[in-house]
């Protein structure tokens, strides 16, 4: 964990409410994909934990959706703005486990830290197929740019307005060595029970702190409680356990 | 003796400054990004006699000013404390640490009390009658002076180490609790606990809260606790531990002209991790604006 001011390089919208930040500053303690970064926004109190889309030795991209009073702030910030972040929280994905053909599946929020994830794999010379789900077309992005790092992709929109219709599941087919997925929890839970292989999924939890110290975003899996801000938010399959 | 130093139940210290219990774990999140020897001590999560998972989730809400909690209490159980957390603090703080116990009877109180009393580690022990995170227990010994007492007098049968009692602002006459402590012996009293508080999602219609109701502390109940610690300190003969929204050096000096001997630093900790450290450094700087030789000497300055 490091606690640094990072200088906003860009602040654009991609959807209606999903808004690309890139950000300056030292990125020295993020070490995975699926890690998150937890910002301090003027006249809020708790930080809001954000995950890292992508990441470089000088900058920071994290993509996020206006829900709330917090992240409708951020998207007006502008470029040259500062921002105090603690970054490097999480376990993030053990990308070691890929095979040599993993399946990435993001829905919606989610697909931003599969973008950091399906980059190194590239990077390790592994392509993977990446499916994206939206509820329609208007709420796809970053389709383009998963292309771009030569990933095979698949979209899929709830309403057919674009893509294969229906659920992310849908468009899971079989031939993968291994998956790593992020999304909505349902989405997580059908993902669970579609997928052949081991894999990995990331949860989301309301947090105090985001560095283990409060307790507040406990879970409990097969292998003990778990912090989903220390331990997680990253968790095997084998050891999550539902009912949580 | 420095400027800074405070004695607090025959310990002396080297600040005032105690990160509060349930913000801190039990350090080693902390002691990665920075010395925590450079704090007089720290209180650890609150522990039970038995492992604890605490309440389901959502356990946290934002509110203006603050923030609400409902953890319920999530520890791995005194056994484990005592044989896995203490050890491993061992390595990165070498200061009397601050025990911070709860339970959900006065037996349950005193033989966790027991258990940390043989651990040299253990400078204080904080016993935690005021929790409103947890059902049968916690504070509903906080809230009656009969039943406050009853604690105090357990803990203390058991302990050579000094019993800070820890009381809760959701009472109506936190003097008369806090008087029937001192009688029944305990070396100090520490204040406040979180108020109790709950927050609506508009849109569910449901509470943010899974359990409901939370405890509400940060900024925004830093009156409420200046306001609580002065009136305990002005009645008791003991030494106070005051807490309750403290964020900044100037926090820790207005908590201590109320009457703290020493002052928690609770939510803060959550946002900032670095904000203990930094109360302390900013401390002589403070002083010196306002005129303060020595922190020992403006306890209960405010008459």
């Amino acid at each position: 964990m490091k606690q640094s001011i990072f200088t906003i390089v860009e602040n654009e919208a991609l959807t209606k409410d999903v808004y690309r930040m890139v950000l300056a500053g030292d990125t020295s303690a993020i070490t995975a994909p699926g890690q998150f970064v937890n910002i301090q926004l003027s006249g809020k109190f708790l930080r809001r934990p954000i995950s890292v889309c992508d990441w470089d030795d000088t900058t920071l991209t994290i993509l996020y959706k206006v829900v709330g009073h917090g992240t409708q702030a951020m998207s007006r910030m502008k470029s040259g703005e500062k921002l105090d972040i603690l970054t490097g929280l999480g376990n993030g994905y053990d990308l070691s486990l890929a095979g040599d053909c993993p399946v990435l599946i993001g829905g919606g929020v989610g697909v931003p830290p599969m973008y950091g994830a399906a980059k190194r794999l590239v990077q390790a010379g592994i392509r993977p197929t990446v499916i994206l789900g939206f509820n329609t077309r208007d709420e796809v992005f970053y389709e383009a740019q998963f292309r771009k790092l030569g990933c095979r992709v698949r979209v899929t929109t709830v309403d057919g307005s674009y893509g294969i219709k229906g659920f992310v599941t849908d468009a899971l087919d079989s031939g993968y060595t291994y998956f790593y997925t992020c999304g909505p929890e349902p989405m997580l839970k059908a993902v669970y029970k579609a997928a052949t292989t081991s894999g990995q999924m990331s949860f989301e939890e309301r947090m105090g702190c985001g560095f283990g110290a409060c307790m507040g975003c406990s879970c409990k899996t097969i292998t003990g409680y778990k912090r989903i801000c220390k331990e997680g938010p990253v968790m095997k399959k084998e050891e999550i356990l539902w009912e949580r | 003796m420095g400027a800074l130093n405070v004695n607090l139940c025959g310990i002396e210290r080297s600040n005032p400054v105690i990160p509060a219990s349930g913000t801190f774990g039990f350090g080693y999140e902390f002691a990665e990004i920075y010395d925590i020897n450079e704090l007089g001590t720290f209180s650890f999560k609150g522990t039970t006699r038995e492992p604890r998972f605490g309440n389901p989730t959502p356990r946290i809400a934002e509110c203006t000013g603050g923030m609400i909690n409902a953890v319920g209490l999530q520890n791995p159980g005194v056994e484990k404390v005592i044989s896995e957390e203490l050890p491993k603090l061992k390595k990165c703080f070498h200061k009397p640490v601050m025990a911070n116990v709860s339970g959900f009877s006065v037996a349950d109180y005193a033989c966790t009390c027991e258990k940390l009393d043989r651990q040299e580690q253990v400078g204080w022990l904080e016993v935690n009658v005021s929790c409103p995170n947890v059902h049968g227990g916690g504070m509903s010994f906080g809230t009656q002076p009969e039943a406050a007492a009853e604690v105090t007098r357990a803990v203390k049968a058991v302990t050579t180490k000094p019993v800070i009692i820890k009381l809760s602002p959701n009472v109506t006459d936190i003097v008369s609790i806090a008087k029937a402590c001192e009688e029944a012996g305990a070396d100090g009293i520490s204040l406040i606990n979180t108020l109790l508080g709950m927050r609506i999602n508009l849109k569910t219609r449901k509470p943010v809260i899974a359990n409901t109701m939370g405890g509400f502390s940060g900024p925004a109940i830093f009156p409420v606790a200046v306001r609580m610690v002065y009136q305990v300190a002005h009645a008791v003969q003991i030494p106070v531990v005051g807490m309750g929204g403290v964020s900044s050096a100037e926090d820790v000096i207005e908590m201590m002209l109320a009457g703290a001997t020493a002052v928690e630093i609770g939510a803060a900790n959550l946002v900032n991790p670095y904000i203990c450290r930094d109360i302390i450094r900013d401390l002589p700087e403070v002083m010196a604006k306002y005129k303060i030789n020595a922190l020992s000497e403006i306890i209960g300055g405010v008459k």
